[in-house]
Formats: structure tokens, sequence, C-alpha cells
């Protein structure tokens, strides 16, 4: 037998392991820097005005006065308002529907359509509002010019330039976000609560409207918030879309006065906070649902295969849907970028400009030495950015799910705080940030690593807690009784289980970081560009034939990352027992 | 070689609620014993396990392994669970899913305080997987084996490191009823031929009386009775103990006349006088319990040849056809008692029927009520 090693309290295993007490130091501390150093500073910065050379920032409810007594405020909240309800509604509506003929109808080649239904979330908001500002712009837009020729309008008929149209690219975009999680919510239902209902003489639509949905009330609720929440979270689209027709919402407001000069960072403080309220609330809700949503327990566990509905002939229909579905979301946008990427300057198709093909945009994007820098420094910043989460949200998993610590609650919460910090906002609160506390970063590639591990840490949290809770404590235990260390455990047996979970989320964040638009647009200065941030560029320099050549090159390489990290994941994916 | 004296765990329930798990536990069990924790579910038999094995703190008492104290509240000693050295089965058995058997085997050894050779692991894990017979599966991963080959390879794990102590948490608990009762055996052999002291904790009283050198019977975080498992069985020192373990028929008595001189006591009870041994503290008028075990109460259709002070006359209540015994409730006076005899009794329901009990054969209880 060992020496005995006196020790105090210690819920299990012993203060005898000093690593253990390390990691979680560290994790706890950079958990808390990151998730509320800006928070806190950001509401702070709301009450004062602007450092600047002359003048010390002094205490002030100016910010506020102005945010709260302009009349455009109102403007501002009824249109977020509004274009948040009108796009979450769409995407839920497009999604539900597509989900139930998905997972309940015999519609052909539905496995096929599940696949493909990520490809759309590949592809970059702000590349999904070019491209339907290519289709559907009252000048330029292709949809409108054959309309017009077709049906002998006089004007467009579309014009993507209004909430209507911000809506439908928004509510399009963000529909397979609705289709998967309703998706899910539709595969733990049991199908047999259906079929009860058909065999008692209800009619197919009846029985979806009285049971189907009724059963998935928790998971619709909480699918609409979280769609609301992401969509007056969105800046693309309001940015592209909505400031070229003069509608402002929150997002683009504080975009604007950010960049105006001088630039009010008071008042885009203070929007953020507004904000950040609208967030907050929307996640609270849905956090509350879901808790409470046990108590519909359509979950049974089992993995059974629902039988689905006989749609007979109908069947040709729901997939001539989704055919157009897939054509509207995927094949028409890439098709315009591919088209206007061959071109010298942006014309609508025809025969003649078909002559002119060139390849002109991809030797220019190829050719260049700052986009080659800026896709370095995407891919590293994605890398990076995932594997730190990734590190991070495992050991802060096991202190909350694994543990007796006391005050392990709050650790979750601050972990998961970011998750209400809108992009634009966090990009805000973290410059106002290291604007004030100079350590050097400010400007550098730092920053924006730091903004983006701040702003997944969320969303790697969620993959590895999922996993963590599948790992029974008897697998650890076992190991502790064989002599392992806690280091040892950790990386032997904790890391190993929650590999597909990490593996999962590593993909995931790897993929929404690469995409990033809305906090790097805030933090970038010339040099350390990323990729979205050159296509903004591009963008607003009216580089559209350049623009289109790199988008169509991005969102290759984007679905190259996604099938190779699919195949990972089924690679190193532990079976289950 | 193991001592527990003292004990005294608590944890805090998912409501926040103090539980007292274990209460003033204290034991002691010779080298090379195996020693069994009994009862119900919530006794505290698994919470005093995991506090030798040093999963749970203790508030109190001393554990001593081999005279050196591993826990110790007076002197401020813990040994974390990974410095004990002990070999554990967990009830879930806790296979790693993402190793092989090998690799399970080899954990222990892998981490453990001792540095072992890649050759010397590989000869001491392929012995301990021959001797639960899965040396043939050693590179098979782990997630396919069947249940009772998982169980195998648990204690294979477990033996791997040539522990101290062997600590079993109702292994057995997860097997189906035909492979538990090979299982059982088998657990049996293997400890008994590796001579290592086991502590085993279960809520089958037959695996306990199957098993165990000693056997303690829990309830609510105390020990209730600690004997060999005949003592337990045939010497019940509470009523919990005696219902608990086995089947028991209670008869309510009061006591009558004490016979010093023959050592017997007669007490006058719900189905008659009956003739018991004699216990020395009890006294004439005393409220006692007779408990008679179902085996222990002899049945005939006719009278008895030979005269028995304990002869009763009843009639046939119900009875259930077993396979190799048969049971037999029958009804004396207004009480129901259950019998357990050779299927061969073929008296019918409702038919009377002669009870005989041998005196010995009846245990004497205070009544606790």
């Amino acid at each position: 037998m060992r020496s005995s090693v006196a020790e105090t309290a210690s819920p299990k295993f012993g203060a005898a392991f000093d690593a253990k007490w390390v990691v979680i130091g560290i994790s706890l501390a950079v958990v808390a820097v990151l998730a509320l150093v800006p928070f806190c500073f950001m509401i702070w910065q709301s009450f004062h005005t602007p450092e600047t050379a002359s003048s010390p920032s002094t205490f002030t409810f100016a910010n506020y006065v102005t945010a709260y007594t302009n009349p455009e405020t109102v403007a501002i909240f009824w249109n977020s308002v509004q274009f948040a309800l009108g796009g979450s509604f769409l995407a839920f509506v497009i999604g539900t529907a597509l989900a139930w003929m998905n997972e309940r109808t015999n519609t052909p080649m539905r496995r096929l359509f599940f696949a493909l239904s990520i490809v759309p979330l590949i592809i970059p908001s702000i590349l999904f509002t070019i491209s339907w500002i290519m289709l559907a712009s009252p000048k330029i837009g292709l949809l409108n010019t054959w309309a017009m020729t077709l049906f002998g309008l006089s004007s467009p008929p579309f014009n993507i330039y209004s909430m209507w149209g911000m809506i439908w690219v928004d509510g399009l975009h963000y529909s397979p976000m609705a289709f998967l999680l309703m998706s899910s919510a539709f595969r733990a239902m049991d199908p047999s609560l259906e079929e009860s209902a058909v065999m008692s003489g209800s009619s197919i639509l009846n029985t979806l409207w009285r049971i189907t949905l009724k059963l998935a009330f928790p998971a619709i609720v909480a699918t609409v918030l979280t769609l609301f929440v992401r969509a007056i979270e969105s800046f693309e689209v309001p940015a592209l879309l909505g400031l070229p027709g003069g509608i402002q919402v929150f997002t683009s407001a504080i975009y604007q006065a950010i960049h105006q000069y001088p630039s009010q960072i008071g008042l885009a403080a203070s929007y953020s906070v507004i904000l950040l309220v609208l967030t907050t609330g929307g996640i609270y809700v849905q956090a509350r649902i879901s808790a409470s949503g046990n108590k519909y327990a359509t979950v049974t566990g089992k993995g059974f295969r629902p039988r689905t509905i006989d749609l007979g002939a109908w069947r040709y229909f729901t997939l001539a849907i989704f055919i157009v579905y897939f054509l509207l979301i995927v094949i028409l946008p890439f098709l315009v970028l591919l088209w206007s990427s061959l071109q010298k300057f942006y014309a609508p198709p025809s025969m003649e400009a078909l002559s002119r093909i060139t390849l002109d945009g991809y030797r220019y994007i190829l050719g260049s030495e700052n986009i080659r820098a800026a896709a370095l420094n995407s891919l590293w910043m994605s890398i990076t950015t995932a594997t730190v989460v990734m590190l991070l949200a495992s050991v802060v998993c096991w202190i909350v799910v694994k543990t007796k610590i006391r005050g392990r609650w709050l650790l979750d919460n601050l972990a998961s705080l970011p998750m209400v910090f809108p992009g634009l906002v966090l990009g805000v609160s973290i410059m106002i940030f290291y604007l004030t506390f100079d350590i050097g970063i400010y400007g550098t590639f730092w920053i924006i690593l730091l903004a983006y591990i701040t702003r997944f840490l969320p969303y790697g949290l969620r993959y590895s807690t999922t996993s963590m809770l599948q790992i029974h404590k008897d697998l650890e235990e076992s190991a502790g009784m064989s002599g392992a260390s806690w280091l040892t455990v950790f990386r032997r047996i904790i890391l190993p289980l929650l590999k597909p979970g990490l593996v999962a989320g590593w993909i995931y964040v790897m993929i929404v970081s690469i995409r990033e638009l809305s906090t790097s647009i805030l933090l970038y200065s010339p040099g350390n560009e990323v990729i979205s941030i050159v296509i903004w560029e591009l963008w607003e320099n009216g580089q559209y034939v350049e623009l289109s050549a790199l988008s169509v090159l991005f969102i290759l390489l984007l679905l190259v990352l996604v099938g190779m990290a699919q195949m990972a994941g089924k690679r190193f994916g532990v079976k289950e027992s | 070689m193991l001592n527990v004296s003292g004990l005294h765990t608590e944890y805090v329930s998912d409501k926040g609620v103090v539980v007292k798990a274990a209460q003033d536990v204290s034991f002691e069990v010779p080298e090379g014993q195996l020693f069994t924790l009994l009862g119900p579910s919530g006794c505290g038999k698994t919470t005093t396990l995991r506090s030798i094995a040093g999963l749970e703190k203790p508030t109190q008492g001393v554990i001593t392994v081999s005279g050196t104290s591993v826990y110790s509240a007076a002197d401020n000693v813990f040994v974390p669970p990974n410095k004990r050295g002990f070999g554990m089965v967990f009830q879930s058995y806790a296979i790693w899913p993402h190793m092989t058997v090998f690799q399970n085997a080899s954990f222990p050894l892998e981490v453990g305080q001792k540095n072992y050779s890649r050759k010397e692991i590989e000869t001491r894990v392929m012995r301990v997987l021959e001797s639960v017979e899965l040396a043939q599966y050693h590179d098979r991963d782990a997630t396919r084996l069947s249940g009772g080959q998982q169980q195998r390879l648990a204690l294979a794990r477990a033996l791997v490191m040539e522990p101290k102590l062997l600590l079993l948490d109702e292994p057995l608990s997860n097997l189906d009823a035909k492979l538990r009762e090979k299982m059982r055996f088998e657990l049996k052999k293997i400890q008994r031929e590796l001579g290592i002291t086991t502590i085993y904790v279960t809520h089958d009283q037959s695996e306990a009386l199957a098993l165990s050198h000693e056997i303690a019977v829990m309830r609510n975080g105390r020990i209730m009775q600690i004997g060999s498992p005949r003592q337990i069985y045939e010497k019940p020192n509470s009523e919990f103990v005696a219902d608990f373990v086995g089947t028991i028929n209670f008869i309510k008595a009061t006591v009558r006349s004490i016979d010093a001189a023959a050592q017997a006591m007669v007490v006058d009870s719900e189905i008659g006088t009956v003739q018991v041994p004699m216990i020395n503290d009890f006294h004439v008028g005393e409220e006692v319990q007779v408990c008679v075990r179902p085996e222990d109460i002899h049945l005939s259709d006719s009278t008895p040849p030979v005269n028995h002070t304990n002869h009763y006359l009843g009639t046939v209540f119900a009875k259930i056809f077993l396979g190799e015994v048969l049971d037999f409730q029958v009804q004396v006076n207004e009480k129901v008692m259950l019998a357990r005899v050779h299927p061969s009794q073929k008296t019918p329901v409702g038919a009377p029927i002669h009870i005989v009990l041998d005196p010995s054969d009846c245990i004497v209880l205070k009544n606790q009520n």
C-alpha cells in the first residue's frame, strides 16, 4: 500500500490530482475572460461618451436618450421585428413542410434530399444574398429580365431591395435549419401515435394537424424561437438588401453607427444592448420550453423505423416540391454566380454573352497575393478556433456534467453566455474592450481569433455535452480504480469516448468560423482580412466578376471540406455499444 | 486483512438532501475470504463498497488494508482510488467501448504505479484472459462481446494487476438467470483458487449464501448482523434479517413457561402451543415471534406415526407447483402458513392436512413492533 496522502475536502478522486485543478482553474479563467469581460464592458460603454485624444470618456445617459428618443429607433425596432418574424416564419413553414414530407411520407428520393439538405447551410449568407441580388434585383436581376420579356411586363415584378425581399432571402436561406430541427422532432416521435389516429379514421392532413404537430409542439416553439433569434442577429441580408433601400434594422444600424465619421461607439453599444435584450429573451424562453417539453415524452429511445404515409400519386407532387426548392436554394444561386464569374463584366445570359466567356475572373483571384493571404488566414483561423473551442468545451462540460463541484452551473451559464450575443454585438464589445485596454492585439489577427473562440464556444459546448451525457460514470471510475491518474483518465477514456461528439463539433465550428462575417467586419484591419471580408470588399468595390469567381471557388472548397470532414467523422466515430 | 471501523458516509442527493448512506459500519475481513454486503436497495451497501474503493469520501471512521490506513478521519488520511491498487467490477461492467478486449485488460498495467515492459504486459494480460476463457477474443472490439463475456472481461481487468482487494458491485445482476447461476460457480472457483480477498455487494440473498465466507446484512445504512451463511440463515437475530434472507413464516406468540433444565420454552401462538428452544433473556408473558422456514414445515395426509410435541391439524388453502418443489399454503386456525415440500405431496386444496414442526427448527425473536 502506498503511503497515505493527507488532504482536505474534495468531492471525488481527491485533491491529490493537481493536474485536474490546474486544468479546471485555467478553463474557468479563460471562460470568464472570454464571456464576461466584453459583456460587462459593453454595458459600461453604453453609459459613456467615447474617449478621444482631447477628452476622456465621461458618464452619460446621452446614448440611451439618443437611441430611445430618436423616431428612427422606433422604425428600426419595427423593421427588426417585422424582418425577424417574417424570416423565421417563412423558414419554419418551408422547413416543417419539407421535414414532414421527408420523414413521414413515401416521397421518392427523400434519402438523397436529406443528404443534400446540408448544402444550402454551407453556402455563406453573404454569397446567398449576393446571388439573389443577381437573380431578383430590379436592374440586373435575371428573374426580372426573363419575366419582363416572357410576359411583356413594363416594370420588373420583383424588388429584392424591400422588406419582402429581405424576408424571402433570409427565410429561404435558413429553411434548412428549420428542416433539420423539425426532422429530428418528427423522427423522435412514436409513429404508433400517428398510426392509431389513422386507424381511428382520421385523414392524413387531419392526423398531421391534430396529432403530429400537437405532439411536436415544444419542438415547434423551440424551432421558431431559434429561427427568430437567428434572424434578428442576421447582418448580411439587412446590410446588402436593406441599406440600399433605406430599411434599417438593429444590426445594420449598429454597423452604420460605427462606420460613420466620427464613429458613434456609444450609440452602437446602446443599440447592441437593446438587441441583446431581445436575443436573451428569446433564448431564455426557448430554454424554458425545452426544459418543460419532457412531459410530451415523444421519445421512446429505441431505434424504430417509422412507417411512412403512402401519398399515392401525390408523391410525385411532393418530389416536384423538393426539386423546385432545391433549384431555388442551391442550383439557381450557384448557377448565377458561376455565370457571372465567367464574364468580363456582368451581363445577363444570352448567346452573345456566351461567346464572351472568359476565365479572367479566376485568373485575377488566383493571382492575387491579398486573396491568397486571406484564404490562408481563414483556414488557419478556423482550424485554430475549432481546436481550441473543442478542447475548452470538453473540459468545461466534464466539470459541468461529471463533477459535483459547487458552482458548476455558473461555469455552464458563463460558457453559454456568448450564445445570446449577435455576431455584430460581440464584435462591438470586443472592439471596445481592446481599444480601451490596449494589450497590443487590437488590429491584429489575434483579436479575430479571440472573437471566434468566444462566439463559437457555446456551440462546441453543446456538441460535447450531448456526448458527455452518454458516458456512464462507471467507465471513468473503473479507470480510476485501475490506477490511472486524472489526466490519464481524461486523455485515454474521456476524450476518446467523446471523439464522435468532438469531431462533429470541430467540423461544425470550423465551417461556421470560416464563413463568419458579422464579427470579423468590425475587427479586421488591412493585412489580416479573412475570405468573407474579401468578398465584402469586392462587393463594395463593385468587382462582381471577381467576386463571383471567388464565391464559386469558396463554395466548392467548403463542399470539399464538409465532405472530407464527414468521411473523417465516419472513420473516427466510435461504434455505439 | 481489511478492517473497516466506525465508517460514516454521507452524500448530497440530486434534490439537495443529505443522505446518510452508511452509518457506523464496522467489520473485518480475513485474508483470502469473500465477504458479502447484503441488503435491499438503498441500504448503504454500495456506498460502503465505494467508500472502501475511495470513490466516495466518508465523513468518519477508519479503513485499513493490511494494517495501512487508506482512510482515516482522525489522521486526515485519504488515499485516492487510483493509488489504492484495488480491483473493482462495476454493476454495468464499465467496459470501455473504444478499446479491444486486450486493451481493456491491459489498461491497468499501463497506467498504474508500477512500470511493466511491453512483453510483461502481454504475458500477464493473456494469462488473465486465459483464466476467464477470453484469450481467443483478445483482438475483438470489446462491444462485440456478449453480456457474460463482458462480465468476465470486467473481472479480468480487475484481476490483471493482482490487486490486494477485489471489489464486486452486483456483478451478476445484469445477466439472465441461467448465466447468473453459471457465473456464480465460476466466480466462486476463481476467488477460491486465487485466494484473493473479496468484497461482494448484492441484493440477491441466494447469491450471498452461495458465495460468501461471511455475510453482513445491512439496512438503512447500518449492519444488522454479521455471520456465516448458515448463521445468517438459521439464526437470524432480527425479523428483518429473517425476512430478507430466504422466506419465512412469522407466528405471533406469548411465552407461557420456561423449562431451564430442558433448555426449552412453551409459547401460546396463533396456531396453538409451540415448543421452542429456550433463549436466556426471555421471560414468561413476553410477546414473541416464532419464525419457521417453509422447508422446515412437514406435511402429511395422515396422522404421523411418531408422537410430536408440535403437531397441528390444518387445511390446504392453496398450492403452487414450482417444478422441483411444491408450495402449500396451509391454514391453521386463522393463520395461513407457507410450507415447501417435495412435489410427491398430492393433498388436494380444501382437504385436511397434518402439520409437524421440529422445535429445533423454530426461531424465536423478540416482538419488535
